[in-house]
């Protein structure tokens, strides 16, 4: 079993997401350090790219500034190498990046150097399953894992093809839109875990999550962890606006992770599906986040 | 993903997995429509009656004598908003409609395809947004006025840069969250499948008209095609129609400071392009400026960074040959069109002409695609000419 998959036997895992780089390397060290304290699982790791697709403002924010940092894919490389955490470790980035990555052609140069420095495994939102034979096969070489998002809208074949390729945990989009931290939990989770019940992969549940009550509702929906990424990246955002030091930002990241954590660890006591009916269906229709 | 969303290695549907589906039914429902006669009959309907098509194909005299080799026009800036553009979005409205969805939104850099998508926005009783970046607000400030007076609504994109890539952007994130109702009307053939084909078959009557009509004048075939190409929509509209024709297609691409300086928009003319690899961009798998270059050019119709798949394919292929023409002369040919013949093009298909210029050697007839006329450029040009 993958260290990956070995995070969610036993209890629901805390999955958050951080842009490396964003606002520079050391702090992102600091601030990946302190989740690992609030109790993450495992960890998702964002190399930004410049021309990210249906990103929502928030975790676009993390982008630009983790490039105007001067972040690359070599540099995120050495930041993860530098990394003392005992958790398993996800790259998510765009597949332009792994494709172009060493001199030799194909995603092999990347999944070389990512092995080395400890990724564990992948998530790539613009590369569809039926493209992503290459990096399965370099994924396989080096007992990486290639994780899949699974949209609302994913059915048929398509969701098929994604079971035979996905390995680690399946990320399973919420709902509808882009990445965003929301008020509520909607409804579709329930339905989009249903539709993945026979899989034999753990199912991690993530967009609009950004409370206690959020990762317990979704725990409680059937969710084996929850993920996380708007709402620590706003706590960054925030710090970095009002001039706050890194090891503040990184206790409020830590004080975060714990709620969030405690979150899905009560969700795992309650009945399935009670937490999330009225509310959520009251939730208007998802709309982006306009600023 | 059909076969029919890729050329050669190019193209496909690179994108997150919430857009797959929406994507899928979308590409559905075009081939249902393209099929359909009542779908063709409507939007041959408004192409004539509001649009004003076809537009002729003018034999350029003088032009001609100055270049040295016959130069015929084909008159895309008469049509119906002064640019090629409304082939595309009369379409995709025509389309969406057809779909059940009731409201249209578009990127938009230079505001031209902005401006067409309000028109027919405003046509079909369809409400309308188009993304459009602070920057690009900043300088086309007309094109803002235009579409808020058809009531569409102009939102500032002020993430990143803040130009048209991030207006594209923007764009996905609203129909990511919103496709049941809302058509995302795509202005160039770029993008995930289905839009590249999509985008070429609504332009294609370009092609399918001047194939008539040169024919009529010339009494034969043109030797050769010539179109600018920033994703490349008024391009393929063009050389669709004579893909099998033995007749050459030369794609003006821009070449800003030079194709070998590091301000180009040239992808597959620029520095660098000989040895490039195909990339993953803004959904698609194409050809895209090298790291180090700085996307420029004088027209802000041709300033994206990466190019349509199919060019991409036809360059591979040697169907097409793609040449840089720097704003040097492409504000050159601006002016000697203006001068030789009473007609002011946009600076976009100014690339063309000069580019026509430079084959009048290799080739006695050239077809060039005269896709918008200049009047949004004559605050650069006033400036440029002294002509205050």
């Amino acid at each position: 079993m993958s260290a990956i998959r070995e995070a969610f036997v036993d209890e629901p895992a805390f999955v958050p997401y951080l842009a490396v780089g964003d606002p520079n390397a050391e702090a992102s060290i600091e601030y990946i350090e302190a989740l690992c304290r609030g109790g993450a699982d495992v960890i998702e790791l964002g190399l930004p790219f410049s021309e990210p697709i249906a990103e929502g403002p928030t975790i676009q924010g993390a982008v630009v500034r983790s490039l105007e940092g001067g972040m690359t894919p070599a540099k995120f490389f050495e930041t993860v190498s530098r990394l003392d955490v005992d958790v398993p470790l996800v790259c998510m980035t765009y597949y332009n990046l792994i494709h172009r990555f060493g001199d030799r052609d194909g995603p092999k140069p990347f999944v070389e150097r990512a092995a080395e420095v400890g990724i564990n495994g992948f998530v790539v939102p613009d590369l569809p399953a039926e493209e992503a034979g290459p990096l399965r096969d370099v994924c396989d070489e080096y007992g990486l894992d290639l994780i899949f998002i699974v949209a609302p809208t994913t059915r048929g074949e398509r969701l098929e093809r994604i079971m035979a390729r996905v390995s680690g945990y399946a990320y399973v989009q919420a709902r509808l839109g882009v990445t965003g931290a929301r008020a509520n939990v909607s409804t579709q989770t329930t339905a989009s875990l249903d539709r993945l019940a026979d899989w034999d992969i753990p199912k991690a549940v993530g967009f609009g999550i950004k409370t206690g009550e959020h990762a317990r509702e979704v725990v409680a929906a059937g969710a084996d962890g929850v993920i996380v990424g708007s709402a620590l990246v706003d706590l960054i955002a925030e710090g970095g606006e009002a001039g706050d030091s890194v090891g503040e930002v990184a206790d409020r990241l830590e004080a975060k992770a714990r709620e969030l954590k405690q979150g899905a660890l009560e969700g795992r006591g309650t009945e399935t599906s009670a937490g999330t009916g009225t509310e959520a269906e009251a939730e208007p229709r998802a709309r982006p986040e306009r600023k | 993903m059909s076969d029919a969303g890729t050329f050669g290695e190019y193209g496909g549907r690179y994108v997150p997995e919430p857009l797959q589906e929406p994507l899928a039914d979308l590409a559905d429902a075009f081939d249902e429509a393209i099929e359909d006669d009542e779908f063709r009959e409507d939007l041959d309907f408004l192409l004539e009656h509001f649009g004003g098509r076809p537009t002729p194909v003018f034999h350029a005299g003088t032009l001609s004598e100055r270049y040295g080799a016959e130069i015929y026009l084909k008159h895309e800036d008469l049509l119906h908003g002064g640019a090629h553009k409304l082939n595309n979005t009369l379409g995709q409205a025509l389309l969406a409609k057809r779909m059940g969805k009731d409201r249209l939104i578009a990127e938009t850099g230079a505001g031209q395809h902005g401006t067409a998508t309000a028109m027919v926005g405003a046509l079909l009783d369809m409400p309308t947004q188009v993304y459009m970046g602070t920057t690009d607000i900043g300088r086309q400030e007309m094109n803002v006025f235009r579409m808020r007076l058809m009531g569409a609504e102009v939102t500032e994109v002020t993430r990143g840069s803040a130009g048209l890539a991030e207006a594209v952007d923007a764009a996905l994130e609203d129909f990511a969250a919103d496709f049941e109702d809302t058509h995302y009307l795509v202005g160039s053939a770029v993008g995930p499948d289905p839009f590249p084909r999509m985008v070429r078959e609504f332009q294609s009557v370009i092609g399918r008209e001047a194939r008539e009509q040169i024919q009529e004048l010339h009494g034969e075939l043109p030797d050769a095609c010539v179109a600018c190409v920033g994703g490349g929509s008024n391009a393929i509209g063009l050389f669709h129609a004579f893909a099998d024709d033995d007749v050459a297609f030369y794609g003006a691409e821009p070449g800003g400071e030079g194709p070998d300086s590091n301000r180009h928009s040239a992808p597959l003319s620029g520095s660098g392009s000989a040895e490039s690899e195909p990339q993953q961009f803004q959904g698609m798998r194409t050809e895209v400026i090298d790291e180090g270059t700085e996307n420029h050019s004088v027209s802000a119709g041709l300033d994206y960074p990466a190019v349509g798949p199919e060019h991409a394919a036809m360059a591979e292929l040697g169907r097409a040959e793609y040449h840089a023409i720097t704003d040097d002369e492409a504000l050159e040919a601006f002016r000697e069109l203006a001068e030789s013949e009473g007609i002011i093009p946009a600076l976009e298909p100014s690339h063309a002409i000069a580019l026509a210029k430079r084959l009048a050697d290799e080739h006695d007839t050239l077809l060039v695609n005269l896709c918008g006329r200049g009047d949004k450029d004559m605050a650069t040009a006033a400036e440029l000419f002294d002509l205050t």
